[in-house]
């Protein structure tokens, strides 16, 4: 095959608009450009409001991510301010971010990215009897049973015969890359949709700490919803009940139905663990604090870096050094050239791309909306991978356990992670570890409450009289798609400057002035097959592999041109 | 909400005929409709011509566009209420398009749209979510190398109706707000030859959402709306008429600052920034997540998503109504509720809906809701 040129656009089963552009010789990936075609301009929507307000702006950039926002946002204000929340906001807190990494997770891996492993169309060849034992040998799951398993297969068998195909209408079915046996994917298919009503019951924990799921409320010095066992109105004993019941189901699910499924279906994907490894750097932010937000030590998952694939040494993270560059991005600088600290960001959107409507971006030195954020000049991935390796570096017991015993049972070397599957499985492995995790924040909220201690809120800094004339802060989060911080400006009791740097903007960057590819391009590009380029179903595993989410990478800095204070780094 | 290997609606089989394949019990059937038409503020009398309707209709094919946007929408529909038979009449559709559960990508799923909106031209009920950017052209969300306004153009001309669901496609939402850094504007300021039902919110309730789509297959044709595009049947009322807090609102008990004494017993946030006077939204009858809760019911003041350029005419969302800006400073509460309510239902003849009436009373009965909740 000579070479060809391959577009993808649009990306589906993500969140966002992307489009990937590849070029391919011969049944492998040559180069590839990923851009991202939707900007919304958030950040400069926040100038002059009220930093009160400033998690549900920014709690909008996304709704899938629809927590991590809004949580980063309430730390960037109250590391400004010096505000303390109290212990039960804390938990709270990571109750909410805690079942959206479990929730998001699952939905993830059935909804997006399973139908790149699994051919709907050849679980209708499976025998149910055999499916069902083998269901039986992976799990204690009490719907794996061959009469409901049946059940699937006869209504997927009447949806395909129906013609009507609805979502899977040019679907990639029978792709000579699919290799699971039929009995796999009919159990696939069973628990796709398994997870669709799982989901939408164990994030009704959102609802009861935030009122609503997508866009939970939250509150800048604590959380809103009080506690008092003695009303109806408010957290009592019936609604920790109700959440002690999810955090079951929760973990039941994970134990029992992701975590064997992800695992039973890597086993015929072994060789996706030598592919689309790509950018060999790693950077975690850190998340779930157990005391004080400021308190680094007290982090379930741990900061750090990882650099060249090298796990002999975690390196210190330090965001002083991350910047942000515009070499291949539709925006312009004060300074040409500039890798700018997002204290010192500039967004001016500037698109020099072809006039609409148009069919190729990879002859164009500019084609993306996203940024390139940099680390000490280099590119890094974030996200599940990223964690686990820092914190199997920093030897975490729970985190080593579960990736030495994941790689003893599928039988593949400690390279095998650093891949498209490397990818998929750090994200199965850290939902068992946080869906584990749920029981410890929930029992530490009941301990307290049982000690009389029923603070969710701190007044102190609440009025802007109590407010310093200017003041700066700095909100991280570790995302379930990465590591996220937001950077916020105040004066006078008004937002002055908000800068986010969004996980989705590390993985989706595009090249830099050294011409380095970002995580997604890189990824394609290394050892990567596409055998048909009519139906790019291996593009997909990879891309998926990282869970893209687009809306949350794009985004806009200060475009005022106003002089800003000096900031002061913290 | 798409529960596409659930028994699969054979073409041209009725509704009923399929329910019953999926062991739907004739009751089951009935006692939908009747939630149904109670949601929808449609007369008792009405349920058994509800029930032959739904029965017959066929499975149509819905396209769903997402442009400039979050995705929230389309997870909150993910998140339908129980009954579960709810999920069913959305699942029930032939979902032909829509980004977030394709399993095609790029111009297999191009393909599909342009083969759904060809086979169905006329038919088709189109799904929007997002705002569309109109500034430099229209480069500030493409799709397949075309502008998300080309994109809605092209469908809406063949849609035989036009749901824009959420604050994006109703107004522009967040992108929009002051200073609108993209030109995002809403559906209807795009197209304005054909009636565009608008389900408000940011994002709404997935089960708005259904209950318009149930409306419109029922009836064959879009709810009435009040002059946003609203239907009444969920946006007909203020949520603070609605709200199980107005009894101390009335009593002048309010929550003066969050996790206060006030707050612990579940008050009136109004003091604290409550936006429920001046926003019409069926929040707190229908509330979220099968039901769980709502914002004001878990401790936080409404910010009024549902209305028009709330992001800018509704914050800051801890200032008290008055002092919210496109408000006099001394005008009370109720009259600006008043206000807004004239002007949103201006020019409309107002429906004769007994609005969620069942389920007010049933809420009244178990003490969810105070007495005065269902003053309009
Ligand atoms: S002001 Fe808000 S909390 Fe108070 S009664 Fe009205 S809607 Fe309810």
């Amino acid at each position: 095959m000579a070479s060809v040129k391959v577009v993808v656009d649009p990306i589906t089963r993500i969140e966002g608009h992307l489009r990937i552009e590849v070029q391919a010789d011969n049944g492998k990936i040559a180069n590839a450009w990923a851009s991202a075609t939707q900007f919304r301009g958030i950040e400069l929507v926040m100038q002059g409001r009220d930093p009160r307000d400033a998690w549900a702006f920014t709690q909008r950039i996304c709704g899938v991510c629809t927590a991590v926002h809004a949580i980063a946002s309430c730390r960037a204000v109250e590391d400004a301010l010096g505000i303390t929340i109290p212990a039960n906001a804390n938990i709270i807190r990571n109750l909410v971010h805690g079942m959206q990494y479990v929730q998001d997770h699952v939905i993830h891996f059935y909804h997006l990215h399973a139908l790149d492993w699994v051919d709907v169309v050849s679980a209708l060849k499976a025998d149910p009897a055999a499916a069902a034992r083998l269901a039986q040998s992976l799990s204690p799951w009490p719907n794996n049973g061959e009469a409901q398993l049946r059940d699937v297969q006869q209504r997927v068998s009447k949806f395909v015969a129906s013609g009507q195909l609805g979502i899977f209408t040019n679907g990639y079915w029978g792709h000579p890359a699919y290799k699971l046996p039929p009995e796999v994917n009919l159990l696939a298919v069973s628990h796709y949709l398994e997870a669709l009503d799982w989901q939408r019951d164990v994030i009704r924990l959102h609802a009861i700490f935030g009122g609503k799921n997508p866009h939970p409320n939250f509150l800048v010095g604590g959380m809103a919803s009080a506690i008092n066992l003695e009303s109806t109105a408010t957290i009592n004993a019936e609604r920790l009940t109700d959440i002690a019941d999810m955090i079951k189901r929760a973990r039941r699910f994970v134990e029992e139905v992701y975590w064997p499924d992800l695992v039973a279906i890597a086993g015929f994907y072994k060789d996706w663990g030598a592919i689309g490894g790509g950018v060999p750097n790693f950077l975690a932010c850190g998340e779930f604090p157990d005391a004080d937000v400021r308190d680094l030590k007290s982090l379930y998952f741990p900061r750090g870096i990882i650099l060249n694939r090298d796990l002999s040494t975690v390196h210190e993270y330090d965001h002083q050094k991350v910047t942000e560059e515009i070499h291949s991005s539709w925006y312009e600088y004060a300074e040409a050239g500039a890798a700018l600290h997002p204290w010192k960001g500039e967004t001016k959107p500037k698109y020099t791309g072809p006039q609409p409507p148009w069919s190729y971006l990879q002859d164009q030195q500019k084609y993306s909306w996203m940024k390139a954020p940099r680390y000490e000049g280099k590119p890094m991935q974030v996200g599940p991978l990223a964690r686990m390796l820092v914190a199997y570096a920093a030897k975490h017991p729970d985190v080593q356990e579960m990736v030495n015993a994941t790689l003893g049972t599928l039988k593949v070397p400690a390279t095998a992670l650093f891949s498209t599957l490397g990818r998929t499985a750090a994200r199965g492995i850290e939902t068992v570890l946080i869906a584990r995790q749920m029981q410890h924040w929930f029992d530490q909220l009941v301990e307290r409450i049982k000690n009389g201690d029923t603070a969710t809120f701190t007044k102190d800094k609440w009025e802007p009289s109590s407010w310093p004339a200017s003041a700066e802060g700095y909100g991280y989060l570790d995302a379930p798609r990465g590591a996220l911080g937001h950077w916020v400006q105040i004066s006078n009791g008004q937002v002055s400057r908000y800068q986010c740097v969004v996980p989705s903007t590390w993985n989706c960057s595009p090249r830099d002035a050294q011409g380095q590819m970002g995580p997604y391009e890189s990824a394609l590009t290394d050892a990567h097959p596409l055998v048909d380029p009519e139906r790019p179903i291996e593009i997909l595993r990879t891309i998926h592999s990282f869970d893209p989410c687009l809306a949350c990478g794009v985004h806009v800095i200060d475009a005022t041109g106003q002089t800003l204070s000096e900031v002061r780094i913290q | 909400m798409y529960r596409p290997s659930a028994v699969p609606w054979s073409p041209g089989a009725p509704l009923g005929q399929h329910l019953e394949e999926r062991g739907v019990s004739r009751r089951d059937f009935l006692t939908f409709c009747t939630e149904m038409c109670a949601v929808l503020g449609v007369a008792q009398t009405m349920i058994p011509r509800v029930a032959q309707a739904l029965q017959d209709i066929r499975r149509p094919s819905v396209i769903w566009l997402q442009l400039q946007e979050c995705t929230g929408c389309v997870e909150s529909v993910l998140r339908t209420a129980e009954p579960t038979i709810g999920d069913l009449v959305l699942d029930v559709v032939s979902l032909d398009y829509n980004h977030t559960l394709m399993a095609g990508a790029g111009h297999a799923v191009e393909q599909a749209l342009q083969d759904a909106m060809n086979a169905n031209k006329g038919k088709y009920v189109l799904v929007v979510t997002g705002s569309v950017p109109l500034s430099e052209g229209g480069i500030y969300t493409m799709i397949g190398g075309r502008t998300a306004e080309t994109i809605l153009r092209e469908a809406a001309a063949g849609a035989a109706a036009v749901v824009a669901v959420g604050a994006c496609a109703h107004f522009g939402s967040v992108q929009s707000a002051r200073p609108n850094p993209t030109g995002a504007v809403g559906v209807r300021d795009i197209v304005k030859d054909k009636p565009v039902l608008v389900v408000a919110g940011c994002p709404p309730i997935g089960d708005v959402v259904t209950a318009s789509l149930v409306h419109y297959l029922t009836f064959g044709r879009l709810p009435e709306a009040d002059s946003e595009g609203r239907p009444l049947f969920a946006y007909g009322k203020r949520i603070h008429d609605q709200c199980p807090r107005r009894a101390h609102f009335d009593a002048g008990q309010y929550v003066e600052v969050f996790d206060d004494e006030a707050a612990r017993k579940g008050w009136c946030l109004y003091q604290v920034g409550c936006k429920g006077p001046a926003t019409f939204s069926p929040c707190p009858i229908f509330q979220w997540n099968t039901r769980t809760s709502w914002p004001i019911g878990a401790g936080h003041p409404c910010i009024g998503c549902t209305e028009r350029n709330f992001w800018d005419t509704m914050s800051p969302f801890y200032g008290r109504l008055p002092g919210v800006s496109g408000f006099g400073i001394e005008q009370k509460v109720d009259a600006i509720g008043a206000g807004l309510a004239a002007g949103a239902l201006a020019g409309i003849a107002v429906h004769a809906t007994a609005t969620v009436y069942h389920q007010i009373k049933r809420r009244k009965a178990t003490g969810e809701l105070p007495e005065e909740a269902s003053h309009g």
